[in-house]
């Protein structure tokens, strides 16, 4: 019934979801002021960013599953979210880049946000040189996990110290209870309907990662488990 | 290792069975004294992380040629010696007993969080002595002149109390993986990253010379870092030891 869920009537909601997210994103807004058409790249960036936490907080949370109860499914999803964590962290960058570089004048500069995409970047970058060195199962699954779980301490810092230290250019919160230096109401709907779209996007592409680590694996052993 | 160390070991370790108490106390404290006298042997960890700090200093001093630096460029550049000197030094800890096959025994005498904090205590003296020695060369040899000495000394510590908890727990990661130098910088970097950031913010606060006040918040970010760090590996130890 799960399975059913996941692999028939997922990817048919996801994809009629995203492509009335997308048309939204495209028809239902006007062009964000100042920026030209290339504001639109907001609809897709801000998901791309939230996917990116959410995934990195997937594996993390199955790198302790994995330390507490050693099951190889526990790391098998971690390695898959952390994937695509950095696929997506990856998109942000680069939309970030190209949206900095019509709003700001330059595709980089220290911005908070950026800073700590970067060190995300380096984090989860460091973890596949980590399991990419280490041949034995257990092991790389026990080292990648603590290393994953060290990683997370940077998660306070990046969240309120970097962004006192360094100043920032990004918008304020795009949601603030008052509503005052937000977004237009109309606005705030697409980019709800594209992050929804964006996280079944990632429910899916996770959930084939999961199935084809699996299957590696039992090929690469010969036998089933 | 000579029959004076293996018997003082014997007689102060208890065996993994057993954690009374005291135990851990005295059983870190055997981990540290092996490894200080291994050190003081053959000095190679302190020469290693010295040297190299004196060679970057060199290259750094030499091509700036006697010019004054911003605040800003001088607390960088006090940083960049310190990090990458603990990234050549402290990964020696733990690799070392891999490599001459003596984390065997240290598996079968000690508990994981006497030989975790044994190897902490030994990185951050290793670093502490590091600081001691490389900071007055630094700020003699680039002509930094030190605004508020005692704000300065105090982020040095914290900052390098949080470098050397982070850089034993990747150093243990690395051993565990069988794999030696190039990697360990990769690893530790980015963990380190938002600690090298705070303590350059505030270095640079320190050298013009801001009251305690002012860089409290510096400070206690450091401390919080280190806190965390000590926490995270103590909890972490364990399972990379055994597994």
């Amino acid at each position: 019934m799960r399975d059913k869920l996941l692999h028939t009537v997922l990817p048919v909601v996801t994809g009629i979801w995203l492509a009335g997210a997308i048309v939204a994103a495209f028809m239902a807004v006007p062009p964000i002021s100042g920026l030209g058409e290339l504001g639109r790249i907001a609809w897709f960036h801000i998901p791309s960013a939230w996917v990116s936490v959410l995934a990195f907080a997937v594996a993390t949370v199955n790198s302790i599953i994995y330390l507490a109860r050693r099951g190889i499914e526990a790391d098998d999803r971690a390695v898959a979210a952390a994937g695509l964590g950095l696929l997506f962290a990856l998109i942000a960058t680069i939309s970030g880049a190209f949206w900095a570089r019509r709003a700001w004048g330059v595709f980089w500069n220290w911005d908070p946000r950026e800073a700590s995409i970067v060190i995300l970047l380096l984090l989860y970058g460091a973890y596949f040189a980590l399991r990419a060195a280490i041949d034995d199962e257990r092991r790389r699954g026990v080292l990648a996990a603590a290393y994953n779980i060290a990683a997370f301490i940077t998660v306070p810092y990046l969240v309120f110290v970097v962004p006192r230290v360094m100043e920032s250019l990004h918008p304020d919160p795009v949601v603030n209870a008052d509503g005052s230096g937000g977004m237009a109401g109309d606005m705030m709907g697409v980019l709800i309907l594209t992050t929804i779209g964006f996280t079944l996007l990632f429910l899916w592409i996770f959930s084939i990662a999961v199935r084809y680590i699996r299957l590696r694996r039992e090929v690469l052993h010969g036998g089933a488990l | 290792m000579s029959n004076s160390v293996s018997e003082r070991d014997s007689g102060t370790v208890s065996p993994a069975a057993e954690p009374p108490a005291g135990g851990l106390a005295a059983a870190a404290r055997a981990v540290l004294i092996k490894d200080l006298r291994c050190e003081l042997r053959t000095g190679s960890a302190l020469l290693t992380i010295f040297l190299f700090a004196i060679v970057t200093l060199t290259v750094v001093s030499w091509g700036i040629g006697g010019r004054i630096l911003e605040p800003v460029v001088q607390a960088s550049l006090l940083w960049t010696v310190i990090y990458f000197a603990s990234s050549v030094g402290l990964a020696r800890t733990f690799v070392r007993e891999e490599e001459t096959g003596t984390i065997l025994v240290l598996h079968l005498t000690a508990e994981p969080l006497a030989v975790l904090a044994g190897k902490m205590l030994f990185n951050l003296l290793l670093m502490l002595a590091l600081t001691v020695l490389i900071t007055p060369l630094f700020l003699a040899l680039l002509s930094v002149s030190v605004g508020a000495p005692g704000v300065f000394l105090l982020l040095l510590a914290f900052g390098v109390i949080g470098l050397a908890a982070i850089s034993t727990l990747v150093a243990v990661i690395i051993a565990r993986a069988h794999l030696k130098g190039p990697l360990f910088g990769v690893l530790a970097f980015p963990i380190l990253l938002p600690v090298l950031l705070i303590a350059v913010r505030g270095t640079e606060q320190a050298l013009g010379g801001a009251p305690l006040a002012e860089v409290s918040g510096y400070l206690t970010g450091l401390a919080g870092f280190a806190g965390a760090a000590i926490t995270v590996s103590f909890l972490l130890f364990p399972p990379i030891w055994e597994g």
